[in-house]
């Protein structure tokens, strides 16, 4: 599967707007995958329609204690890399939060006192729509790691769907789980928006993407169709504008509502048009 | 009984710091010798997660009995000092380590509950 992520710097500049409306768009044609990785709150369900295929819970594996056979030598707090473990004298207290399954403390204890219970990340939900297939990755309430939870949707997408095409929808921000993310595509739209905030965090995140070495191409939502410091900032880096989707009223109105923009505004059909060839044009690259 | 208190400086003087976990020291006092010490913690600020874990377990192994801070600790952090048998008490003022640790003997200060 030839798979593109959708990021931003920013939140709220149009990740969800694109993914949904350019996934409808190409599956008229043919087998999609949507997927939502914005684990801590998918929105994209929104969107789909269609038919429950399967769910699937997602764990990942934290230490616990054989108390019998721990003597409190302390050696799995000094191995453990993210301070999951705390010793009170001989006592043991270990932060399931912050664990990130790495096993150290398991195979480094003396005395075998450790062994790995799962615990329950999130769920992954596959929604079957003709040529749709969606699939959301939903972290549970309280749940702090996202990491984990995208590398399994990953996963599942490799062993559970054929289609050709991946859209990605991914996180906000240029942290760890759009890392994860976008480590796992192979080609990125960056998603901003011409306002300060917008080019700020639309430079760390073609910073992140540079370091992850994929190609990537800038969508410029709410255009206001003018020299902008967005145009401005691609100029001088020599950047690819794939598409700029205008800033009006109705396109947010018809957002809010649920309903797929393109069916309804002509020019923001002729943007995604322009990005619908572009991921035409590399997958026949691919080919 | 040591009392520590999360400061921005080591002086009985500086500044009550509201942050527990990322307090960059914590002023000890100590009832019985009447005397100020005080623990460095500045490294914690090379440490992305698990900082009040990190912290309590500082406190635990400084012999503290009781931390007197702004905010309170946050979740993990009181898990690991409640576990220690650490008591928490919070102060919302702009004052200083020795003037909270007054008020903390006057049994002026609001014990913390998670």
């Amino acid at each position: 599967m030839y798979k593109i992520a959708v990021a931003s710097g920013k939140g709220g500049t149009g990740k969800t707007t694109v993914s949904t409306n350019l996934s409808h768009y190409l599956a008229q044609e043919q087998a999609i995958l949507l997927a939502d990785m914005d684990v801590e709150e998918p929105d994209s369900h929104i969107f789909v329609q269609g038919q429950l295929w399967q769910e699937k819970k997602v764990y990942k594996e934290v230490p616990t204690l054989i108390k019998d056979k721990c003597v409190g030598c302390g050696r799995c707090k000094e191995v453990c890399a993210f301070n999951a473990i705390t010793m009170l004298g001989k006592r043991v207290l270990f932060f399931n939060e912050l664990c990130h399954s790495c096993y150290a403390c398991l195979e480094l204890c003396p005395h075998q006192a450790i062994e790995m219970k799962p615990q329950m990340l999130g769920q992954l939900t596959q929604i079957n729509d003709k040529n749709l297939t969606f699939l959301e990755a939903r972290l549970d309430i309280g749940q702090e790691q996202a990491v984990p939870l995208i590398k399994q949707s990953f996963d599942f997408i490799k062993e559970n769907i054929p289609a050709e095409i991946g859209i990605i929808d991914s996180p906000p921000g240029s942290s760890c789980p759009v890392v994860e993310t976008v480590k796992n595509c192979d080609f990125v739209f960056l998603v901003t928006e011409p306002s300060p905030f917008g080019l700020n965090d639309l430079k760390i995140a073609v910073d992140t993407v540079k370091l992850l070495k994929k190609d990537f191409a800038i969508i410029i939502n709410k255009d206001d169709g003018e020299e902008n410091i967005i145009r401005d900032y691609c100029s001088k880096e020599d950047l690819e504008i794939l598409a700029a989707i205008p800033e009006k009223q109705s396109i947010a109105e018809l957002y809010s509502r649920g309903s797929l923009i393109y069916e309804e505004d002509v020019d923001f059909l002729g943007e995604i048009q322009k990005i619908a060839s572009k991921v035409n044009s590399l997958m026949r690259r691919k080919r | 009984m040591k009392i520590a208190v999360s400061t921005v400086g080591t002086k009985k003087d500086s500044k009550l710091e509201p942050r527990f976990g990322r307090a960059n020291y914590f002023v000890v006092y100590d009832t019985e010798t009447k005397e100020y010490t005080f623990i460095d913690n500045q490294e914690i600020q090379e440490t992305a997660h698990g900082a009040g874990p990190q912290t309590s377990q500082k406190i635990f192994d400084a012999g503290v009995n009781v931390i007197l801070t702004g905010n309170g600790p946050g979740k993990n952090a009181f898990q690991v000092l409640e576990a220690g048998n650490i008591k928490m008490f919070i102060c919302k003022e702009d004052i200083t380590a020795e003037e909270v640790i007054t008020k903390y003997l006057n049994n002026e200060l609001k014990a913390f509950e998670n």
